[in-house]
């Protein structure tokens, strides 16, 4: 197997955000990588910081209140947070090497401008050729994301187009521009199922022939199980394990991510017996507690988890599976509070 | 058998499509177009779709927000639509509404006792202050929310909790179906788990119906004993909620199951995926004969032209399809 070549590699990312109610540690010490033609999945609920890490590693979060505090993002050799914010290198970066698709794509257009205006503009700037170049490289892009009558649809304006149909001329524009990775925050939410499936293959199918990467971003372990190579889990700002899909979704090793699997609704499970919630609700950004921050809704947690400082990620199986466990949750330790 | 609780019969609800300032009719949205379905006491009944496929708006008639175009509604084997006045007033009592948006639906300027008041009086019966006092700490007891949480405001609760404020709300008038609609997807995927063990807890306990509207196959399965697929204003398969998963028969909640992926990741990966290809169409312009034609791979000469029943093909099964 050819040594895999490494497109981004984020280490001890740390982004705050500074209010009148105090620091608000969004993400605390993230660090992860993504792999040539490799999808990655960075799953949590909301207020993780899931979006937040992507969203600094692009330079985009707004400051203030946020600021990056620490940390490197090496990306085609050069360290992204390094880069002055809005210079000229770093929106070379954005849009035109790394690409970012959001969730609602109305947000991300311009209702007044037509989609072709939208796309040539950024094809236009990025790749320095002629405003009627660009033209056609976006009817071929959009045609590349399976858009019928691409030439009159270049016309069109956002509204006159569906979500799953917005969603694609996001993808185009990152086709377009030949973005080496895309990062996709919950590209697939505000779709309904059978769209969902479309965008999502139309996205495999980029990572699959084009040799391109994919950072996805999302909560639905569904998703995460069809498309992603590798998977981070984060929870209150910290990555708190990672491993390949398949380690991560049968042999899950830290308790949150073992809760989630046994939280949601399976399509494919039995219904008759109940669903098992994670008893309680997710820290205060703010007011975290200085062990693991899951310990207050862990039903493993042993007495001098709340007193011992932070858990490190460690190894707890082959290949590269990490979990931020002090505890060995499959051998001995069993569960001490009962939901 | 004993009378179903609520029967829907060949239910049909169009919206007038009006042009320019005198209002012409041009047109006739067909949001539902001939659905039927029955639910039983203490069941609870799943009306699964894609956006814009009128479960809402089927909702909506149950409740009785929105008249009938054509076809009955008989709750409790009264027609809706011929009640009195004062019949339909009680009845209306006695089914609610769960919505998508906890904050939305909750006024934000009533403290959590007062939301609850409002219901608890709303028969028109007089309380003493300590009556409603007893009753509130009872329905914040049930949706498992503390006694000390009366006093707080909707914008001081968690997603979570503003949930069980209304479906306590939902109970105060004492119930006997509560149509849910998306009641647990805005919520995050480990309180959707505590949501839906309580639809299912309550259930058991006051023996309450549901209509459970939500376009989340899995969360749907896990609250209902039968389940409707809906596509662009018609049922297409009715069916047990296990049987569903384990031998759908119609092309489009084949299709519907293909592309929701699993979490079990053995299985996942021996799944085969039918993408479909293209939009939804608009109900605006349904196709002719059945609507999801232009999308199957079954379709054949007849399917554009004859709009197909629903038919029983098993007991408890009925599809409507004229290729299975």
């Amino acid at each position: 197997m050819p040594e895999p070549v490494r497109v981004l590699d984020v280490r001890d990312l740390r982004t705050s955000f500074f209010t009148s109610q105090g620091e608000f540690k969004a993400v605390d010490g993230v660090s992860y990588h993504v792999d040539r033609g490799e999808i990655v999945a960075i799953a949590g609920e909301s207020g993780c910081g899931k979006s937040v890490t992507q969203m600094s590693v692009l330079q985009l979060v707004p400051s203030p209140p946020g600021r990056i505090l620490g940390g490197s993002a090496m990306f085609e050799g050069r360290n992204l947070l390094a880069l002055e914010p809005r210079s000229k290198a770093m929106r070379q970066v954005l849009g035109g090497e790394i690409a970012m698709i959001f969730q609602e794509p109305m947000t991300s257009l311009n209702p007044v401008l037509t989609i072709g205006r939208q796309l040539s503009e950024v094809i236009a700037l990025h790749a320095k050729i002629s405003r009627r170049q660009a033209w056609s490289r976006g009817v071929a892009a959009l045609e590349a994301v399976g858009i019928p009558d691409a030439e009159q649809r270049m016309r069109s304006y956002p509204f006159e187009m569906s979500g799953g149909m917005r969603q694609r001329v996001m993808i185009a524009t990152a086709v377009a521009c030949d973005a080496k990775l895309i990062v996709a925050d919950e590209p697939t939410t505000a779709l309904d199922v059978t769209t969902q499936a479309q965008v999502m293959e139309l996205l495999l199918d980029l990572v699959k022939k084009d040799g391109k990467s994919l950072v996805i971003i999302t909560h639905n372990l569904g998703l995460i199980s069809r498309y992603a190579h590798r998977v981070y889990v984060m929870y209150a700002g910290n990555i708190i394990e990672s491993g390949t899909t398949e380690a991560l979704l049968t042999g899950a090793k830290h308790p949150y991510t073992r809760g989630l699997l046994n939280a949601i609704p399976r399509l494919e499970a039995d219904t008759d017996t109940d669903l098992v919630p994670i008893v309680g609700a997710p820290p205060s950004l703010n007011d975290r507690p200085s062990g693991c921050a899951f310990e207050p809704r862990c039903p493993f947690a042993q007495p001098d988890c709340r007193t011992r400082p932070f858990p490190e990620m460690r190894l707890v199986g082959q290949p590269n599976h990490y979990a931020a466990c002090h505890l060995d949750i499959d051998a001995g330790a069993s569960p001490v509070r009962v939901s | 058998m004993a009378d179903p609780l609520l029967s829907v019969e060949n239910l049909k609800v169009h919206f007038p499509v009006t042009r320019g300032v005198t209002r012409r009719p041009i047109g006739a949205l067909k949001a539902v177009d001939g659905v039927s379905f029955a639910i039983n006491k203490g069941e609870s009944f799943g009306l699964v779709g894609e956006s814009g496929c009128g479960k809402t708006t089927t909702g909506k008639s149950v409740l009785g927000l929105i008249a009938p175009s054509s076809g009955r509604i008989l709750y409790k084997g009264v027609d809706l639509a011929k009640a009195t006045q004062a019949e339909a007033k009680a009845l209306r009592r006695e089914r609610q509404l769960i919505f998508q948006d906890p904050y939305g639906s909750l006024d934000p300027r009533q403290s959590a006792f007062s939301i609850l008041r409002e219901a608890i009086a709303a028969d028109g019966q007089r309380r003493s202050g300590a009556d409603i006092q007893h009753e509130v700490s009872v329905l914040l007891r049930t949706v498992e929310l503390g006694a000390d949480m009366g006093s707080r405001f909707p914008h001081e609760l968690s997603g979570g909790q503003r949930q069980r404020l209304g479906i306590a709300r939902a109970l105060a008038c004492k119930p006997e179906l509560i149509v849910c609609d998306e009641p647990v997807s805005a919520l995050d995927v480990s309180i959707q788990a505590q949501i839906i063990n309580l639809f299912k807890s309550l259930q058991k306990i006051t023996g309450v119906s549901y209509l459970f509207i939500a376009h989340d196959l899995a969360v749907v399965r896990h609250v209902s004993s039968h389940i409707g697929v809906m596509y662009l204003g018609n049922i297409v398969e009715i069916t047990g909620s296990k049987h569903l998963y384990s031998n759908p028969l119609h092309p489009y909640t084949k299709a519907l199951l293909s592309a929701i992926p699993i979490t079990d990741y053995y299985q996942e990966q021996k799944r085969a995926r039918i993408v479909l290809k293209g939009d939804v169409p608009s109900p605006m312009n349904k196709p002719s004969g059945c609507p999801f034609h232009p999308r199957c791979s079954l379709a054949t000469e007849p399917c554009s032209v004859i709009p197909p029943e629903l038919r029983v093909v098993e007991p408890g099964h009925s599809v409507a399809c004229h290729n299975v």
